[in-house]
């Protein structure tokens, strides 16, 4: 797909996330927002991976780290045709439901199970060792969200993944600047993300627009060409990110839209849409 | 004295398969030596992952290779493996249901003077606790070996507690009957019952023998298998006696003697008595000193029975 037919479909995924928001009564729709471009740009133009090779031991491998955000999660899914969209909206959170608030696995498409932060990146250094072990040209992804960095666990993972050179495990920050109590910055700040990383042997690159498919889509191209190290994309991304209602709120953290917000959002979506040109 | 430590016995039946078997995965944080599995790293350095004291990373890194079907066996000291690892115990390994096997080294209070942060007298009852995750505690060498060959054989979670130290041989080599999630019935009698797991066995054995020269008939049960526990042979050998006595390496919360009382308070009720180490830091001490200082002996089990049996007037 062509990389500005998939910026579109960001946003048509946008809507579908708020409508299993909403129906559900629940979710964290902030960071799904923030997050759409990066899952997109990994799951239409990025990852060999589909419902087709999902047993594949070839495959891409992807882990939902920041695992609250599983509502954007679950509509990439069903655009993938891993899940359905109309079963994930009649149930997600409900009675019963298989669609969960977090990631599971014992649904297509989801390789582990998450929502405890802090454990993605980790558990993406195992699978990426046992790529290069049994000598398999898949590649490793993770997303985690920016208040996740605070989890120690992390920096463990982020000192394994250099310690073993691997150069097929790439990892994105959705750097949105938010979390549940406010600005990252205020909470635990890491504005120097870059040096970290740097300082631990990681390829770090600091995608300016962590929203634009485009700039996601070279970072990935880049990081793949990177040897003998593993790569983080710093994406800077907007929390809330398609409507002004939501953007930069962190209060919108966790939120389920007004009726009269729901159809200033979906129409702040539409804008959005047609001006990508 | 046997000297030979069940943890070697893991590395050894590993050594074995491996050999053949290209998927089975060691990984150690910086426990090669204290695990016994230098050799394992020597002979198949392509099938080993040092982490690093990093025990969150072990088990995360574990699944990750389990979820690629690699048989991770990550091997790291019993008190931290359960503790701080504890959630990726729970998320990466039990409810992801990757095939991670956690062998906990030197569990208990096997490292013994070096104090509470080193020993792990609560790892049955947090282990246990957590849905789809096993709980197994071998008593010698030759049972760790049969365990260890048989949780080669499935692909689901599991936590192995194996002691430091190397303790008495309980089986042989020609003779170690074992079967997966069955107790072992190593004797069987009329007035008490105990059920042992791990290093209680042998002095519940000793006890046996010193309670017999009294006229007093006894059953012994090698729980091996602490969860899923075997219901069967808890109850019929609760049925067949006065009481019931349960003696673990264990706080006395949530382990052996909690889920024995609990099926016997149910199935068939009679007097049960938990002998285990008491809820606070444990004397100073090695592993006998200690054992023997709160009445985890041959000597002390027996009095104990003793006392309980003239309690209900028997």
């Amino acid at each position: 797909m062509e990389l500005l037919e998939l910026s579109r479909l960001a946003y048509d995924l946008r809507k579908d996330t708020v409508d299993i928001i909403v129906s559900g009564k629940g979710g964290h729709i902030g960071g799904d927002m923030s997050v759409m471009e990066i899952l997109v740009t990994l799951y239409f133009d990025q990852m060999n991976i589909s419902p087709e090779n999902a047993d594949s031991p070839d495959r891409d491998l992807f882990v939902m780290s920041k695992g609250h955000s599983v509502e954007a999660y679950y509509s990439v899914l069903c655009a993938k045709h891993f899940l359905d969209l109309n079963d994930v909206k009649a149930n997600f959170s409900k009675f019963g439901s298989k669609y969960i608030g977090h990631p599971n696995n014992k649904l297509p498409g989801i390789e582990m199970n998450s929502g405890s932060l802090g454990h993605g990146l980790p558990v993406c250094v195992g699978m990426a060792l046992a790529g290069k072990m049994d000598g398999r040209n898949y590649r490793v992804y993770t997303v985690m969200g920016d208040g996740e960095l605070a989890e120690g666990s992390v920096w463990e993972g982020a000192m394994a993944a250099r310690q073993y050179k691997l150069d097929n495990l790439c990892a994105v920050v959705d750097r949105n600047r938010l979390q549940i109590s406010g600005n990252t910055e205020d909470v635990m700040g890491h504005d120097d993300l870059c040096e970290r990383f740097g300082s631990f042997g990681w390829n770090v690159i600091d995608i300016k627009d962590g929203n634009s498919v485009e700039q996601l889509h070279n970072a990935f191209e880049q990081a793949k060409q990177v040897k003998g190290k593993p790569t983080v994309l710093i994406a800077n991304t907007v929390k809330g990110k398609g409507s002004a209602v939501m953007e930069n709120k962190a209060d919108w953290h966790h939120h389920v839209p007004s009726e009269e917000d729901y159809r200033q959002i979906i129409k702040d979506f539409e804008k959005r849409k047609e001006a990508l040109i | 004295m046997n000297n030979i430590p069940n943890r070697k016995a893991i590395c050894d039946v590993l050594l074995k398969n491996a050999e053949n078997d290209k998927n089975i995965v060691v990984l150690c944080s910086d426990s090669r030596g204290s695990a016994s599995l230098a050799p394992f790293a020597d002979a198949f350095p392509e099938q080993f992952a040092e982490v690093g004291i990093a025990e969150q990373d072990l088990v995360s890194i574990a699944a990750g290779f389990a979820h690629c079907g690699k048989k991770a066996f990550a091997a790291s000291p019993a008190c931290f493996l359960s503790t701080r690892s504890y959630e990726q115990c729970k998320v990466d390994v039990a409810y992801s249901n990757t095939n991670v096997k956690l062998i906990g080294i030197s569990g208990g209070i096997s490292y013994g003077a070096l104090g509470m942060s080193h020993h792990s007298a609560q790892d049955i009852a947090a282990m246990s606790a957590i849905p789809n995750m096993r709980v197994y505690i071998p008593s010698d060498r030759f049972q760790t070996a049969k365990l260890t060959q048989a949780l080669l054989g499935d692909e689901k979670p599991a936590y192995i507690r194996v002691g430091r130290n190397p303790v008495e041989d309980i089986y042989s080599e020609e003779s170690c009957p074992f079967e997966m999630n069955r107790a072992t019935v190593l004797q069987k009698g009329t007035d008490v019952s105990l059920i042992a797991c791990g290093e209680m066995v042998n002095p519940a054995l000793n006890a046996a023998k010193l309670l017999e020269k009294e006229n007093i008939s006894v059953t012994v049960l090698d729980m091996y298998c602490v969860k899923p526990i075997d219901k069967e042979a808890v109850t019929e050998a609760a049925e067949k006696s006065r009481i019931v006595v349960t003696v673990e390496e264990h706080s006395p919360f949530g382990g052996l003697g909690s889920m024995v009382s609990q099926i016997v308070s149910s199935e068939c009720p009679r007097r049960v008595i938990n002998i285990s180490l008491p809820d606070e830091p444990v004397i100073t001490g090695t592993s006998k000193e200690v054992f023997d200082y709160y009445g985890m002996n041959g000597e002390g089990i027996a009095k104990t029975v003793k006392n309980a049996l003239s309690a209900e007037g028997i």
